[in-house]
Order: structure tokens, then sequence, then C-alpha cells
């Protein structure tokens, strides 16, 4: 475990240092800061969705948007090691599924289904603080999620296509 | 009510320039600023939560389309138009439009819609009792996740529906040849 955790941080040392995969080292060090910022900004689109403009939609796409600059400044296999397809996928399909239950405690809490019974009944919260709202905070993450982690999906699975069509044309 | 027209020519300009040009770059680049325009009209039309998706949606389209479309040997568009073809959509598009004429004199001005001045319509029923009906400041995230949730779990399954299609199309050929067994 140990050596495997030594390959994979000397593949990471190289793949920054190196010229052919990726950017310039201008770049890659830029863009890891940015990264971070880009990172935080979508989870605060996402997190304060009730009470000022974005939601989870907008705040997934920046989520994602974060990723993507990764990928374009350090070439696709760093980012696949920190975030691989199968993880993706999961986390994917957890977001969805934390969305439909969510409206589906609506029904077993509430009295129909997707009735916001936490603002009606257990947690009204005060209007303009961070804990109010009731389940529409819960939806916000959960959509931020699904679309955040699907369109770096795309994204990564596109990159792959192209790739293999490349590797065709050569041979 | 200026700057309105002003960006409606902008972007129809850019869009004229996106189909007539040959180079792929410059045709894609004009297609974003499409985007960028319509973003720019919707905040100076008071509606910073479109302008915010517009604007992310713009960047990440363009990348997708820029790695997409370009390759290193295809650069230029080559090839004539019909001429058939294009006379016919352009009567086609002509009668539309004449239609359409008639059908832009019913419609009310540009800013009151009808419902607005009914007390009791939906519309004014959130605005009003938004707040403390669904305790959330942002009526558009009430809107969408409170009074017309349902909607929105209809969105969410087509837009996971169509990510699942489109990794289950792009994936297998890239296991195949890079020797993986397909599971």
């Amino acid at each position: 475990m140990g050596q495997e955790q030594q390959n994979s941080n000397t593949a990471q040392k190289e793949s920054f240092s190196n010229g052919v995969k990726g950017m310039t080292i201008i770049v890659k060090t830029i863009s890891i800061w940015v990264k971070v910022l880009i990172f935080l900004f979508g989870i605060n689109i996402v997190l304060f969705g009730h009470l000022t403009p974005g939601g989870g939609f907008a705040g997934g796409v920046i989520l994602a948007s974060s990723y993507v600059l990764l990928m374009l400044s350090f070439g696709r296999e760093f980012v696949e090691e920190n975030l691989p397809l199968p993880l993706a996928s999961k986390l994917d399909c957890v977001g969805a599924f934390m969305f439909a239950l969510v409206a589906i405690l609506g029904l077993v809490f509430g009295g129909s289904f997707f009735v916001n019974f936490l603002y009606q009944k257990y947690l009204p919260g005060q209007p303009l603080h961070l804990i109010s709202a009731g389940t529409i905070p819960l939806s916000n993450i959960a959509i931020g999620l699904k679309v955040g982690v699907s369109l770096f999906l795309v994204t990564l699975s596109l990159s792959m296509f192209k790739a293999d069509l490349s590797e065709t044309e050569k041979e | 009510m200026t700057i309105f027209y002003i960006l409606l020519i902008f972007m129809v300009v850019a869009a004229v320039i996106a189909v007539e040009t040959k180079d792929l770059l410059s045709s894609v680049i004009c297609v974003s600023a499409i985007g960028f325009g319509g973003s720019l009209m919707f905040l100076f039309l008071r509606a910073p939560d479109i302008a915010i998706t517009q604007v992310v949606v713009e960047v990440l389209s363009l990348i997708i389309l820029i790695r997409a479309t370009i390759s290193r040997d295809l650069t230029f568009i080559t090839g004539d138009r019909e001429f058939f073809g294009t006379v016919v959509s352009v009567v086609i598009i002509f009668v539309i439009f004449l239609a359409g004429l008639k059908i832009l004199d019913t419609l009310p001005d540009f800013g009151t819609p009808v419902f607005a001045r009914v007390a009791e319509s939906p519309s004014q029923i959130y605005v009003r009792k938004g707040l403390e009906d669904t305790g959330a400041a942002n009526i558009i995230a009430a809107i969408i996740l409170d009074y017309r949730g349902y909607d929105t779990l209809g969105e969410a399954t087509v837009l996971f529906t169509s990510i699942l299609g489109a990794i289950v199309i792009l994936r297998s050929p890239a296991r195949k040849r890079l020797g993986e067994p397909d599971k």
C-alpha cells in the first residue's frame, strides 16, 4: 500500500513539471489556486440558494467547471486519479437518490408528495437565515451535487473518447 | 429600452457570422458570443438567477464544443449550398413570419403580462405570500422547489437520463480499445 502511494505521488509530481502533458508550469500553478476558489464559490452558491440568486443548477455547473479547469491544465490522467469514473458515477446516483428521498419523506412525514414538511411542521427557522425554508436547502444540495458530477462525467468521457479516436487514427 | 435593441442586433449579427464564416474556431466563438449577449439581456431585465446560469453554462458548453469539434487537421468548412433547398427554406420562413405578424398584434405590451393585473392569479400569490408560505427569501427557489417541485423532479430525471445515455455511448469503444473486458 505504501509503495502504491509512493508511486502515485511521484506520478503526480512528474506530471506537475512535465512539459508534454498539460500546459506550462505558470498555468498549472495558477490553476491550482484558482480551482480551490472556484470550488468554494460553487459551494456558496449551492448552499445559499434559498437566500441569494443561484440555486442548485448554477452552482452545480460552477462545481463541474472547476474540475474542467484542472482537466484542461493538467491532462485527463491527473484528474482521473483524484476522482475516478466509478466514484463519480456513484456520487451522481447519490445526488439523484437524495432528491427523490426528500420528495418521498414529504409523503411519509407530511400529508402529500414533496410537501415542505420541515418548514411546516418540524423546523421553521427564521427567514433570511441559513436554516430556514425547510427542505429547500436539502434539495439544492442534492441538485448541485448531481448536476456538477454529471457535467464532469460528460467532459471526462468526451476526453477519453477523443483520445481513443486519435489513437486509432494513428494506427 | 435602447440597450435591448443594441444587444438584440449584436446577437443577430453574431448568429449570421457564425453561420456564414468558413473558419470553425470563429464559428464556435460567435455561438458563444450569442450566449453572452443573452446573459447580458437577462441582467438588464432584472433576472440575476437566469443570468448566472446562462454565463456558466455558456462557458462550459464553449469548452465542450471546442473539445468536441475542433481537431488539428480540420479547421475549415468547405462545400457549397444547394440552390433549391435554400429557396424552399426562405419561402417557408417568410410565410411563418407573415403569420406571426398577425399574432404579434394581439400580444400585450413589453413588461406588462396579462396576469399581472389580476390580483388572484398564481403569479401574484407567489410574489405576495412566497416568504410566509415557504420561508425562502429567493422567490425563484421557492417556486421551483416548493410550489412547483414536481416539475423540478421531472427536469432532474431528464438530465439524469440524458447524461446516462451520453456516458454509455461515449464509454464502450474506449474500454474495448484499451483492452479491458466489457463488464
